[in-house]
């Protein structure tokens, strides 16, 4: 054996990469026979690109994967579970329909006289789970159980499926305290039996009780991999949303220009299981950051704001005029608009033109009643093009094919042709290269400029920092801190994050 | 009581419900006759009906397999009428076609990742096309050996008679049972309809599944299409159309979730004979517009379809609360 074989499986430089960006680059990561190793970082940063590269449901373009010291290179979940590796998901990870016992053996159920013996599958299905503290009628409908014993159930099947490494992929996302706390009784138990554990999420409570390591990902790129025990809190949090480019963006700080008076008035608004009600203020042409976690409830403060979910409590004014926010379509009339942060699903249209994405929202706040003129789209289409620099060889390119970042531009132009007074970019620079991010974040300068609010949420400090005149913190669902004028700075909001997420939450 | 059981126990019920009501009104429905004619007469739709119930089952359709059936019986009478083939080799012969087409819809299905309402769309079509090349008119089968099989039957007490081609359809029944729930390939279908990437992620071979399911409902529409020519000793290409829907509706009725994962095969049966029973009741009453069965299925089967819908609200929200 190798002296590497300390490690039951080990990976090094792994690439990944899709068409128009690189999902991994160079990634190392390796895991030790008896270890929880918290593998962490932000939505895109390329955790689930690596998980799957590791159990085979995508094929890496580069690296080595080392299992117990011989190389693999598995091609399926199949493969990756017949090497050893074996994968729990947050979700859809086993059939409903199915009974408990069923989804225990389905491939390999017991059989007698060439027939499925389902005597014998649901006795050693009751024998598996009483490993797992788990006392249940095998026989009845998975869907009949809580997800915290689907997710055991879950783990069993993996575990007895594989034996050698177990990917626990946010396991813990739906789970009360109860729960969670029985969940890592189980980890716990099973990494005594060897297994080495991967544990992914975004707790990072979570993360300090139960994992021996950490690593974290970031861009695609691996920031590191510590222990846990000598990594502070504060020290992770900056790893995973970074902080290297402080200096060069804090030149830009003076840049910003006096915020208006308060022109957008929020009292209580928020919506019960979403987001705690909250007050926010923005002037005109002010630029208001939104910072946190995932999963702290950025993106649900997007969603009420804009109608996507309705409010259940507070008030919306402008100018001291009450807003009907109770619909997109009403937020529409309203002029808001809202550039969503995963633009695959939510944003474009991919097979309609860049000038027909483009006319999209000035059409719906028309109505279907009175059309755009074509000359009218193509005159809109034009301007914005040559305004933001869309880089694409003529307007009736379907859009899908252009980059990442152009794609960005083109939405944003949608928003602005309804020519809103109110506009909020959730992650307008996720996973777009730097040129680009660059060209956004001017954009969103001059923009606010022209007197228009915006509310931006992203989980790059540096960027926020540049352009917000004010940054609201989250956690836990609820805005937890405002800082302002010199107080905003990637030092101070990590801070804030840091400070808040010291309460304990499952 | 298992939810899982509420629509297959609906479904008895109702049966035994109407049965119930047809005997109050017309005493002599209550003989073995009835029951005897009752399976022969439905006999071919009960076998295809076997098919579709895996198919629907993994969470696909078939709309193939009343003009599969055609195309068989065409294709026997074609073959019988002019060469000296013995009927066995073209039973053989049929089977092997209807089957091999019933993979390659399969394989399509698969390979090409399309909707498999199309591609079997695409299948009826087919079918029901070679079966007009085969021949444009009604051909009679007057081969010795089909006379004999007719007359093969065992007698019930009471003078019913369970024929060849109705006891076929209960073997048929047996062993999609047997299939469905003590083999493997039974626990695939069920997890392909739970969910394709799902079973994908539990190790299902997806595609030698999908193609097995549509080749066995090519082979169970290759088999209804021999049983309906020995019932009607022709073979005619504008035959059987629309079967496919009859069978959907026997399926629906008896219980199996349209969107897939969750039914019996033995409910299918249930529902064939509560179609059966409709027909005969009207047969009975003699006054009747035949298009009532039509009417009866149509309201069976909607109220089918809202107590599926009911359950799986009621289910959410158990496990909502659970």
């Amino acid at each position: 054996m190798q002296p590497a074989s300390s490690y039951i499986l080990s990976a090094t430089g792994i690439d990944k990469i899709f068409p128009g960006a690189k999902a991994l680059n160079r990634v190392d990561f390796s895991l030790r026979r008896g270890e929880v190793h918290a593998l962490l970082g932000e939505n895109g940063a390329g955790k689930s690109t690596l998980v799957k590269c590791l159990t085979g449901a995508y094929r890496r373009d580069g690296g080595r994967i080392l299992v117990d010291g011989a190389d693999v290179d598995p091609q399926s979940t199949l493969e990756a579970q017949n090497l050893g590796i074996g994968t729990v998901y947050q979700e859809v990870n086993l059939l409903s329909n199915l009974t408990v016992a069923e989804n225990l053996f389905l491939g390999r159920q017991p059989k007698r006289f060439g027939l499925v013996d389902a005597r014998e599958m649901n006795r050693r299905a009751r024998a598996l789970l009483a490993e797992y503290d788990l006392d249940i009628d095998v026989t009845a409908e998975l869907a009949a159980y809580s997800v915290a014993v689907q997710q055991v159930v879950a783990i069993a099947r993996a575990v007895d499926l594989s034996g050698k490494v177990l990917i626990l992929d946010e396991p813990t996302a739906s789970l009360d305290t109860h729960e969670v706390a029985m969940l890592f009784r189980i980890v716990r138990r099973l990494k005594e039996r060897g297994l080495g554990i991967v544990f992914i999420t975004h707790f990072l409570e979570q993360v300090y009780a139960i994992s021996d390591r950490i690593t974290v990902l970031r861009n695609g790129q691996l920031v590191g991999t510590r222990e846990t025990a000598d990594l502070p809190r504060r020290d992770l949090i900056a790893m995973m949303l970074g902080r290297e480019l402080v200096q060069e963006v804090a030149g830009e700080h003076g840049a910003k220009g006096e915020a208006g008076p308060v022109r957008f008035r929020f009292r209580g608004f928020g919506r019960k299981g979403h987001i705690q009600p909250f007050d926010l203020d923005v002037g005109a042409g002010e630029v208001v950051g939104i910072a946190g976690l995932l999963g702290s409830g950025r993106t649900e403060t997007a969603e009420i704001l804009f109608g996507a979910e309705r409010a259940d409590s507070g008030t919306a004014e402008r100018d001291g005029r009450t807003l009907d926010l109770s619909s997109p379509r009403a937020a529409i009339r309203e002029k808001f608009g809202f550039c969503p942060e995963d633009r695959k699903v939510d944003g474009i249209v991919g097979d309609l033109s860049v000038r027909e994405n483009i006319a999209l929202a000035l059409q719906a706040r028309r109505g279907w009643a009175r059309p755009i003129s074509r000359g009218e789209q193509d005159r809109l289409a034009d301007h914005y093009i040559k305004a933001l620099d869309i880089r694409t060889s003529d307007r009736e390119k379907p859009i899908k094919l252009l980059s990442g970042g152009n794609q960005q531009k083109a939405i944003l132009a949608r928003w602005l042709a309804t020519n809103p007074d109110f506009l909020i970019l959730d992650e307008p620079t996720r996973g777009i290269d730097v040129g680009a991010h660059a060209e956004i974040i001017r954009l969103i300068e001059s923009l606010c400029e022209k007197g228009m609010s915006l509310i931006v949420i992203s989980s790059e400090l540096e960027e926020l920092v540049a352009y917000s005149s004010r940054v609201i913190v989250l956690r836990d669902r609820a805005h937890v801190a405002e800082l302002t004028g010199s107080a905003v700075t990637t030092d101070g909001i990590v801070e804030a994050i840091a400070a808040s997420a010291g309460r304990a939450d499952p | 009581m298992n939810p899982r059981y509420l629509p297959l126990t609906a479904t008895i019920a109702i049966f035994l419900i109407a049965y119930a009501v047809c005997i109050a009104q017309y005493p002599n429905m209550l003989s073995t006759r009835v029951i005897g004619n009752l399976l022969t007469d439905n006999a071919f739709l009960g076998i295809a009906a076997v098919g579709m119930t895996f198919v629907i089952l993994s969470g696909g359709i078939d709309l193939s397999i009343g003009a599969v059936i055609a195309f068989t019986g065409v294709l026997l009478a074609v073959l019988l009428q002019s060469t000296a083939i013995h009927p066995l080799a073209a039973f053989v012969l049929a089977l092997a076609v209807t089957t091999a087409f019933g993979a390659l819809m399969g394989a399509i299905i698969h390979h090409l990742e399309m909707p498999p309402f199309i591609v079997t769309l695409a299948g009826m079509f087919l079918a029901r096309g070679m079966a007009f090349v085969l021949s444009i008119d009604s051909i009679p089968i007057k081969h010795p050996f089909y006379a004999t099989l007719k007359s093969v039957y065992y007698k019930l007490p009471g003078g019913g008679r369970i024929t060849l081609i109705g006891g076929l359809m209960l073997l048929v029944f047996a062993a999609g049972i047997l299939i469905a729930h003590r083999t493997r390939f039974g626990a695939n279908i069920y997890a392909l309809g739970g969910g394709t990437a799902t079973a994908r992620l539990m190790g299902v071979p997806i595609g030698r599944t999908t193609v097995m399911i549509y080749a066995l409902s090519g082979f169970l529409a290759g088999l209804s299409g021999i049983v309906f020519s020995l019932y009607t000793s022709a073979g005619y290409s504008l035959a059987t159309v629309g079967v496919e829907l009859d069978a959907i509706a026997a399926v629906v009725i008896g219980g199996t979730l349209l969107t897939g994962g969750s039914g019996f095969v033995a409910g299918t049966l249930v529902g064939i004979l509560i179609q059966g029973l409709i027909q005969t009741y009207i047969t009975f009453d003699g006054s009747l517009s035949s298009w009532w069965t039509k009417i009866l299925i149509g309201l069976l089967l909607f109220a089918f379809i809202l107590l599926q819908k009911g359950l799986i609200l009621a289910t959410d929200r158990r496990r909502r609360h659970a």
